[in-house]
């Protein structure tokens, strides 16, 4: 089974390196953008292919690991 | 005093560490890999240096504060013994929750390597006990994630709780935030633990203790960590 995991920096936290890159993409001339936050994404392979013990796993591989939660949240999302 | 110095694949700063223990502080060294699950018996300090603990992966010291060594420094803390971390080492006690808080991408984005001014906030703590308070040192820094922030709740306490060990200062001891070299929250450069026995500071105090290189600021640390065992 394989899974995303998107790992973003909460909104009450400031984030230089989206700014920067929001900057960036304004000097290039592109229109529209109104603001960027960047993050980041694990795509994970997992045995077997139970769901719910999927989403186990993976909680527990974010709160241990992947994200620090003090300023970061996380999400799963399920490929088909 | 015995101290265990722990490096992980990365580190690069533990011979400035070790230099600063054995000349200023008179300590006996170990160095302890980071696959190691017990520390040498009777380590009365544990140091963990500055450096890029596995490359910085996916965020500074996270992966570090993982490795198997972390489970005996987490028990040393408890038992009172003292920790230091310096730079690295700062960012992976926040990361294995050691100390609160967190280390992000300092504020103007760039790798910072240059001489700071630091005010002592206390000098009763077994690390500062050869300073005064208020005291503004010079001590290098180099980083690139050194900006520290925590939650307001989180803040308030430490602030609260006389937790905050120094601060980035101008030569007068007034503090700046938007003067500080990496837009860290109330100017904060390190900070302790509850019982103020662990340590975590972005500044390199080893990096100011030999006067044919430079200021030696950095060794009152270092003469601290000496007298807190003498004394003992």
């Amino acid at each position: 089974m394989k899974a995303r995991v998107i790992v973003t920096l909460k909104s009450a936290v400031l984030d230089p390196q989206g700014k920067a890159i929001e900057g960036a993409l304004r000097s290039l001339g592109v229109a529209g953008v109104q603001s960027v936050r960047q993050g980041k994404v694990f795509d994970v392979e997992l045995a077997g292919n139970d769901k719910a013990a999927a989403e186990g796993v993976l909680k527990e591989a974010c709160d241990k690991l992947l994200a620090n939660t003090i300023i970061e949240t996380y999400r799963v999302e399920f490929a088909e | 005093m015995k101290s265990a110095l722990v490096v992980f694949p990365g580190t690069n700063r533990e011979r400035d560490a070790e230099r600063a223990l054995t000349l200023v502080a008179g300590a006996k060294v170990t160095k302890v890999w980071h696959s190691e699950t017990e520390l040498p018996s009777q380590t009365d300090l544990v140091v963990l240096a500055g450096g890029f603990s596995y490359g910085d992966y996916l965020r500074c010291g996270a992966i570090a504060a993982r490795a198997n060594v972390m489970a005996a420094v987490q028990a040393h803390a408890k038992r009172g013994g003292l920790v230091l971390g310096i730079c690295n080492g700062f960012q992976i006690l926040c990361e294995a929750g050691m100390l609160p808080g967190v280390l992000v991408r300092n504020a103007k984005l760039r790798f910072v390597c240059r001489e700071v001014r630091l005010r002592v906030e206390r000098a009763d703590t077994p690390f500062t006990r050869a300073y005064r308070k208020g005291e503004v040192l010079r001590i290098p820094v180099a980083h690139g994630e050194g900006n520290y922030t925590a939650d307001e709740e989180t803040i308030r306490e430490i602030e609260s709780e006389g937790r905050v060990a120094f601060r980035y200062a101008r030569p007068d001891g007034e503090i700046d935030e938007t003067d500080g070299p990496n837009g860290a929250i109330n100017g904060i450069a390190g900070i302790y633990s509850e019982t103020h026995n662990v340590l975590g500071m972005m500044p390199h105090p080893e990096n100011y203790i030999e006067p044919a290189i430079g200021p030696t600021d950095g060794r009152g640390l270092f003469e601290s960590l000496s007298s807190a065992f003498k004394a003992a």
